[in-house]
């Protein structure tokens, strides 16, 4: 399993939180999903052999926010 | 979603747009009775106002989210539908100016965490292999690279200085901007700046994992862990802003009178609610981490505003925690030549310990010229809260305890004299060999400044029951707590009976926080209420505590309390205040006092009172800052 943290644009609304969660736990190969509202960061573990870093920021991208820079941790 | 994106790019003109239209239409409306004109530039503000809004809402909806947005959007539609044109202009315009407010004030309050994110240091100057110099990103860098600095730079790694000496500004780390010296052999962290001096420093850690990388981790992780009061209120929201949709809805179906119904919907919106509790946190927390206090959370301001009881280890946190010998004593009539022998091997097993007595007893023997195998490692017995025993040299050592354990013989005129060095507030290593007593070293600790005016405050402000707890001879930490005003003191305890009697107490139904150094104390911090650590920057100390004092100061445990409590009560006001408002803007409804417009108003007016209240906490550092100094004139007295 790999950990990937996305640098996102600035939050705002406590809902964008709640849509990014549920947009990201909703692709295949995420197995656990934590947004920092305040940093503006998101915190996956996801499984390499089915999903990207890459794939997750389109995901994000795709609700409408943006993603400044991807960081992955493989384990 | 294309869309949306240009939605946020474009977030301020559409405001502007909203802005523009509404005022036109109003002047037209009003000032020049052209109502046409006036009516049209207010169906154009309403267009380009909600047309944001319903984007949000319907993106929200495609996740089942009933989002504030909708019920927005739909009072809107509603209005467009019995012609209100006015209100409708209105309350987008003010729902879009309330955003950008929010947006704007929100971000004030996320400034202290920026900052020290900004701190973060971006490129490093590594040494190559063939000898040159190359600027490298901190994310490429790898343990055992040679990093250079100079006068000015930021220091890009932990490590340990190989070559060189400065001055070093550790703000980062401690939120101290004293400059620390540094010297080849000692330790630097990354996101510190080198003020003065070059450098040459060997890498241990690197980005994430350095001290600095965990601090912003930390601190990032503790702006969102909520309190179980904000755990509360976000259960709350999740079906308040749905039951208000649905309150709505039947108001419709029930009165047929569609402008009540939406003017419930934009009343009902819970604004203040959902972001007041967070944002006291965000700025509580922010201040907290700027002036080197590490609070994990909403829960631990909540936890320690309860603190009634303040249990402290005596060593390296009321201490300076660097033991120095003190006094020595001979005993049977010797001489430090006849006992060179016992000398060089105490010397030899106490260099393999960690505990700070042993420490202070090597320096104490290597000073004296007392010659040791520095590579020698004895096999000896550790005994637990006692000291050690090695069988093969026939040594003990340890505290009395173990002595009497052991059988060692301790005439009455031998006692006397021990006790003597314990009543000066020492600690005591004894030394015995072939069954008898031959050495005993007095330790001295020093007491960390401001310690009694710091309990003080503490109690003043609101602490009941203030506690030591020691693995000390109960002499010595009684010689050492003189006059700083425990309550209750607890010497030569085991760590396990440090546990039973944080367990005794909060059984007691007392809230107790444990201030310990962190490394050995985990248990004790894990155990209580809160854990308080005075870390040096120590991976255990960040660790195990909920609270960190990054500056290892003990003034600032009271900063700490007095930021706890008064977080903890700017997030109950703010919570107070939203549900103030929205039970005025119902009972105003009720009495037929309040239309959408206004209930708009008040509503985005609440959300900028909470997020002002909040910043109150950002300025409490100047006002602790006069505290010190009183504090100053106490400890002087």
């Amino acid at each position: 399993m790999a950990k990937v943290t996305l640098k996102l644009g600035e939050l705002t609304c406590p809902s964008c939180l709640t849509k990014i969660e549920q947009g990201l736990k909703q692709t295949d190969g995420v197995e656990s999903v934590k947004v920092l509202f305040n940093a503006g960061k998101v915190k996956a573990d996801y499984d390499a052999s089915v999903t990207t870093p890459e794939a997750l920021a389109d995901v994000i991208t795709g609700l409408g926010y943006e993603v400044k820079s991807t960081k992955a941790v493989e384990a | 979603m294309k869309l949306q994106q240009f939605i946020a790019k474009h977030s301020q003109h559409i405001l502007y747009g909203t802005a523009g239209f509404t005022a036109i239409g109003l002047l037209f409306d009003y000032a020049f009775h052209i109502e046409i004109i006036g009516l049209i530039a207010l169906i154009i503000a309403s267009i380009i106002g909600v047309f944001p809004i319903a984007v949000k809402a319907i993106s929200a909806l495609r996740y089942k989210i009933v989002s504030i947005e909708l019920l927005v959007t739909i009072a809107v539609i509603g209005a467009f539908a019995i012609q209100e044109f006015h209100e409708s202009a209105i309350v987008t315009f003010l729902f879009l100016l309330g955003d950008y407010l929010e947006k704007k004030t929100l971000a004030k309050t996320r400034q202290s965490i920026k900052d020290l994110t900004a701190m973060a240091p971006t490129t490093a100057q590594v040494k190559q292999a063939d000898g040159t110099v190359a600027t490298v990103d901190v994310d490429d860098l790898d343990k055992g690279d040679i990093v250079l600095t100079h006068v000015g730079d930021q220091i890009p790694v932990d490590g340990h200085i190989t070559s060189g000496q400065g001055y070093v500004n550790e703000a980062a780390i401690t939120g101290e901007s004293e400059l620390v010296a540094k010297k080849a052999g000692d330790s630097v962290y990354s996101g510190t700046i080198l003020e003065d001096g070059d450098l040459t420093i060997t890498t241990d850690q690197v980005g994430d994992m350095t001290t600095f990388g965990k601090i912003i981790e930390l601190v990032e992780e503790a702006q969102d862990s909520k309190s179980s009061a904000e755990k509360f209120i976000d259960r709350f929201a999740k079906y308040y802003t749905p039951a208000v949709l649905v309150l709505g809805i039947l108001t419709y179906i029930i009165t047929r009178d569609l402008n009540l119904a939406i003017t419930l919907l934009v009343l009902g919106c819970p604004g203040a609610l959902v972001i007041g509790a967070p944002v006291s946190n965000v700025a509580g927390i922010g201040n907290g981490a700027k002036n080197g206090i590490l609070i994990k959370g909403g829960e631990v301001t909540a936890q320690m505003s309860k603190v009634d009881t303040m249990v402290f280890d005596k060593t390296g946190t009321l201490t300076v925690g660097k033991p120095e010998v003190a006094t020595v004593a001979y005993f049977n009539g010797q001489t430090p030549d006849d006992l060179s022998a016992y000398l060089t091997k105490v010397q030899e097993i106490e260099q393999n310990s960690n505990h700070p007595l042993a420490k202070a007893v090597v320096t104490y023997l290597k000073a004296q010229g007392v010659p040791a195998d520095q590579e020698a490692a004895p096999q000896v017995t550790t005994i637990k809260g006692r000291g050690l025993y090695s069988e093969d040299e026939d040594l003990l050592i340890g505290n009395l305890a173990l002595m009497t354990d052991h059988n060692v013989q301790i005439s009455a005129a031998d006692k006397a004299k021990v006790e003597a060095i314990q009543h000066q507030g020492r600690s005591i290593v004894a030394v015995a060999a072939a069954g008898a007593l031959q050495v005993v070293f007095g330790i001295s600790d020093v007491l960390r400044p401001n310690v009694k005016a710091t309990l003080s405050s503490l109690r003043q402000a609101g602490v009941k029951r203030l506690v030591m707890l020691t693995g000390d001879n109960e002499q010595s930490a009684q010689a050492m707590a003189q006059g700083l005003g425990f309550d209750e003191i607890h010497a030569q305890l085991l760590p396990n009976e440090k546990l039973d009697w944080l367990e005794k107490y909060q059984q007691q139904g007392l809230h107790v926080a444990f201030v310990g150094d962190g490394i050995n104390d985990s248990p004790a911090l894990a155990k209580a209420d809160v854990g308080v650590a005075m870390g040096s920057g120590t991976d255990v100390a960040i660790e195990t505590a909920d609270l960190t004092l990054m500056n290892s100061k003990f003034e600032s445990l009271y900063k700490a309390y007095v930021l706890s409590r008064k977080t903890n009560a700017n997030t109950t006001e703010n919570i107070v205040i939203a549900l103030a408002v929205v039970a005025l803007l119902l009972s105003g409804l009720l009495f037929g006092l309040v239309d959408m417009a206004t209930g708009m108003f008040v509503h985005e007016a609440s959300i900028l009172v909470v997020i002002f209240n909040a910043m109150r906490l950002l300025r409490m550092h100047q006002r602790s800052a006069v505290n010190k100094e009183n504090h100053q004139v106490i400890y002087e007295k």
